[in-house]
């Protein structure tokens, strides 16, 4: 019952076997070797496992990887190919982040919002990171970063 | 101390990059390749049983299924203060989750589906839920062996009882104390148990090697703690301390629950019966809420007697833990709390007991905070009705009672010097206390609270902490530390502590998680020790550098070593102004003399750190005599709450924290624990509320059941602040502070309620479906139906502290 699909990851096309039953997100990370998608829950309510799916985010651990195939994902791998982004660089300036597990998740869902709107209030930021969980940090100190990108 | 450089800079995180670019691995990350075997394990459905026997057959069967493991096996014990954990279940299961087998095989989903076949035979035994249960003078025994278990000095089990451990601690005369008091308050305060919720699970691999080693990757806060309690536990295998090596990369938070040694004993176990095989255990997230550690509830009562002045005569707290099926961390919390459970305030006759009582539930641990944060609810809502009832200001109060330096602590040492007064005052300002807030909403009321707090690392008297150090060819340094970055922030702090003294730039200082094998000991990274603890090792490793690279350059330059220091990477004269040597000229190969030999060599040190002052022997019956806490960090808190009268929903419109660091070596990590812990704080007060069922079932082990809080539900504005104090054996002044941050939510945000609706609510957490309740006069305890998460499932009022003292 296998089948092979193709999946655009971080603008190189890659081919895997999958089974039907087969979650995106361990095909990604046991599979292909992009481990740096995070699995926190296993069911959406974390977001630690966010990628982005022909450019809107997506939990990976929520839909098949059949369900991929023929799109475009980007992992936070290749959000940095050619260096970090602005909203990256900020966050290491402010020390935004502590454990750094949910980090991942949380920038891809970042970087998405400011893509889709640039100059967002801090409610927009603040509902646009509502589906990722982070236990260190109480947040402020990412939407600090994120409004201050935005307005910079 | 004013012209540091590096400490006391919010230098950027050295492991920021790494973080933010998606490059930071953890154990989950890493490739074991084609040869891996997969754990699962199975687990009793019951709260209490004994195993009768357990039938593989059907799950060897199945293709794919390399064996099944099971506890008859792995006849051993362990646990880091007190022996009474095993491997798997042997005779019995002790809390529902529990493994007792576990089935391998290279595919996980072969593994998971074998695993329901596993049959066993349980033969259901009475079960100790509650407390009320557990302290019966005919009770059930959670273990009928408690008498054979090994445990640390400080701890007095009470055999053929449910008492694992039970702290006393007296000071002065407490009948004197009481007697004394104008007015005498007296109440039970409820704090349930909590989950850590790491966004991490817990993951490790093991494997033994046909060489004979064990190694193990693992996600945790305590590698050489964990490479010790592993080695004794698998001695009888043939192991030894040299033969183990854990390695542990980043962790994906740990907050207590990823300390000592919980599941990881089984990924060590299981490794050693498949051997050349590396064997990995991965917690689902409902097993990372019911088989790793809680936070354990606890029962308080607490009597307060004060004179009309405001002054505290006397203090009797007695806490009931509820500790769960094994207790080999949790009872040391139990013990933390019996020696600190008068709150940062000078109380000159003290009465504390604190009991851990063995459940069937879930084994409790450490948990950030270290059981202050449970004790601090009562006591501090204890305080601010004190005051009010005396008519006096809650603050006032506070102050005029806060510990002062020098003062004589409940079990008989001297109260380090501190900055509570300051943190009270700078709250007070912050929250503008006094000042009677009303809402723009009519439908909405808002109230303020405060809180003191105070912690102190709860550690073995001799908890130890090494560092190693070397330089490379370009000046740049490698520091090697067994500390865990846990985000807190720890790595870079100690490249920090290197840079001040060395004058190299943290930048140019690589510091790494550690591997037993190569890095030097660290005893564990918990009790917010180790910016104090192993910031003084890595400080005396740096000295010893830099008196090895001065003694070089007397050698083979002839300048006196005390005309010689070091700045800006180089060594300097102060008698030559234009002698300069850059460090990336000498300290691997030597500087050349006249001769063309060499001296020198490359430049490596360490060092270490133990607190030679501190001792845990002591009175059983006062706690009187020893030293068993190296200094106190203290700290206030204030919080302006908003609530809505119909829903109860409270919204937390300002939060402020002023911590005393000592000396905040990067303030920009200092607020971030602030920061965080705030919120983790609040919202144990607020979100988060553990169900069990009436089987002793944990129901609510995900994260749409048990609520963490999001980015929408941060408070409106956090206010961070920052005092300094210096701690005089503290690395540049430095002691810890992270825990601290989350321990005043509860009492602070209780006084708030009351201040805002008059209703006093003494059972956490205070969720809106509880102010709702209340505000309409119905007890949530006489609603909340068959779930269960309280550590007494009777009528609170009546539930009898004293009973158990005629056991």
């Amino acid at each position: 019952m296998k089948r092979t699909i193709t999946i655009t990851i971080n603008g190189e096309a890659r081919n895997v076997d999958v089974s039907p039953s087969d979650v995106l997100l361990s095909v990604l990370r046991d599979r292909l070797g992009v481990t740096s998608p995070k699995e926190g829950c296993g069911r959406g309510d974390c977001g630690s496992c966010t990628i982005l799916l022909d450019g809107k985010i997506v939990r990976s651990c929520l839909i098949l990887a059949i369900e991929a195939d023929g799109h475009d994902i980007v992992t936070i791998d290749g959000l940095g190919k050619d260096g970090a982004t602005k909203l990256q660089k900020a966050l290491i300036a402010n020390n935004a982040f502590q454990c750094g597990f949910c980090a991942s998740g949380i920038i891809l869902a970042a970087t998405a919002l400011l893509e889709k709107n640039p100059s967002p209030s801090e409610e927009e930021v603040k509902e646009a990171l509502s589906g990722n969980l982070c236990r260190c940090t109480g947040y402020q100190p990412i939407i600090d970063t994120i409004l201050e990108v935005s307005r910079s | 101390m004013s012209d540091l450089k590096y400490v006391g800079t919010s230098t950027v995180r050295v492991d920021g990059a790494p973080k933010v670019m998606g490059a930071a691995t953890y154990v989950d990350d890493m490739d074991f390749g084609g040869n891996l075997i997969y754990a699962q394990v199975v687990e009793s459905p019951h709260a209490h049983a004994l195993i009768k026997g357990i039938d593989t057959s059907e799950a060897e069967a199945v293709p794919g299924v390399i064996r099944v493991v099971t506890g008859e096996e792995f006849p051993f014990t362990f646990g880091l203060y007190m022996q009474d954990r095993y491997v798997f279940a042997r005779d019995r299961v002790r809390f529902v989750g529990e493994q007792v087998a576990a089935v391998l095989s290279r595919d996980p989903r072969i593994a998971m589906a074998a695993a329901k076949l596993v049959k066993v035979d349980y033969e259901v035994l009475p079960n100790v839920l509650d407390l009320g249960d557990a302290l019966k003078n005919d009770a059930v025994l959670v273990h009928e062996n408690l008498a054979d278990y090994e445990h640390v000095p400080w701890f007095f089990p009470r055999v053929n009882t449910n008492i694992a451990h039970w702290r006393k601690t007296r000071k002065g005369d407490i009948k004197k104390g009481f007697a004394e008091a104008d007015v005498i308050i007296e109440d039970t305060y409820e704090v349930p148990r909590y989950a850590h919720c790491p966004i991490e699970v817990h993951a490790i691999v093991g494997l033994y090697d046909h060489s004979g080693r064990l190694t193990l990757w693992s996600g945790s806060q305590s590698p050489f703690t964990q490479r010790n309690v592993i080695a004794e536990a698998l001695k009888p295998l043939g192991l030894s301390h040299h033969q183990v090596r854990v390695i542990t990369p980043f962790v994906g938070g740990g907050f207590g629950g990823k300390a000592g040694v919980s599941m990881e004993i089984i990924a060590a176990a299981v490794a050693m019966v498949v051997r050349g095989n590396p064997v990995k255990v991965l917690w689902s997230r409902a097993q990372e809420f019911y088989n790793t550690y809680q936070r354990q509830g606890v029962l308080a009562r607490v009597k307060l007697g004060a004179k009309k002045d405001g002054t505290i005569t006397a203090i009797e707290h007695d806490l009931h833990w509820d500790a769960g099926a094994y207790v080999e961390y949790g009872a040391n919390v139990v013990n933390a709390v019996g020696l600190s459970a008068t709150g940062a305030y000078r109380v000159p006759n003290v009465k504390i007991d604190s009991l851990c009582v063995y459940t069937n539930l879930p084994p409790g641990g450490p948990y950030r905070g270290f059981g202050y944060s449970e004790f601090h609810f009562g006591l501090e809502s204890h305080m601010t009705r004190m005051a009010k009832q005396l008519g006096m200001d809650p603050i006032e109060f506070r102050r005029k009672n806060a510990i002062r330096g020098g003062d004589t602590l409940c079990y008989g040492a001297e109260m380090n010097e501190n900055g509570l007064l300051e943190a009270i005052d700078k709250v007070s300002d912050a929250i503008e206390w006094g000042t009677k807030e009303e809402s723009a909403d009519e439908n909405k009321v808002i109230g303020k609270g405060f809180s003191c707090f105070w912690k102190a690392p709860a550690m073995p008297p001799n908890a130890s902490s090494a560092a190693f150090l070397k330089f490379n060819e370009d000046g740049s340094i490698n520091i090697t530390v067994s500390g865990m970055e846990l985000g807190q922030g720890y790595l870079t702090v100690m490249a920090q502590v290197v840079a001040e003294v060395l004058t190299v730039p943290p930048n140019k200082i690589r510091v790494e998680t550690p591997d037993t094998d190569r890095n030097p000991y660290e005893w564990q990274t918990v009790a917010s020790h180790v910016t104090w603890s192993c910031g003084n090792a890595v400080k005396k490793a740096a000295v010893e550098a830099k008196e090895k690279m001065i003694d070089v350059v007397h050698r083979a330059r002839g300048f006196d070593k005390d005309d010689l220091y070091l700045d800006d990477e180089k060594v300097k004269s102060k008698s030559d102004a234009s002698f300069e040597l850059p460090f990336s000229e000498f300290v691997i190969n030597g500087i050349m003399t006249e001769d063309g030999t060499f001296r020198g060599g490359p430049i490596v040190s360490s060092g270490m750190f133990m607190p030679e002052f501190a001792s845990a022997l002591s009175d059983p019956e006062t706690s009187q005599g020893g030293h068993p806490n190296v200094h106190y960090t203290v700290g206030a808190a204030g919080v302006i709450v908003e609530i809505d009268k119909d829903t109860g929903k409270m919204h937390i419109k300002r939060a402020v924290l002023a911590v005393d660091a000592g000396k905040a070596l990067n303030p920009s990590l200092v607020n971030g624990q602030i920061v965080g812990g705030m919120l983790q704080g609040i919202a144990t007060v607020l979100y988060e509320e553990i169900k069990f069922d009436k089987n002793g079932k944990l129901v609510n082990c995900n994260f749409t059941d048990y609520k963490l809080p999001t980015s929408l539900d941060v408070p409106d504005e956090v206010i961070p602040i920052i005092i300094e104090v210096e701690q005089p054996d503290g690395p540049f002044g430095a002691r810890g502070i992270a825990e601290h941050t989350m321990i005043p939510a509860a009492g602070m945000i209780a006084n708030a309620v009351e201040d805002a609706l008059g209703i006093r609510l003494k059972t956490l957490p205070i969720t809106a479906e509880k102010v709702a309740l209340a505000l309409n006069g119905i007890n949530y305890e006489d609603v909340r139906g068959d779930f269960m998460g309280l550590c007494f499932m009777g009528d609170r009022e009546k539930y009898d502290f004293d009973a158990v003292r005629q056991t």
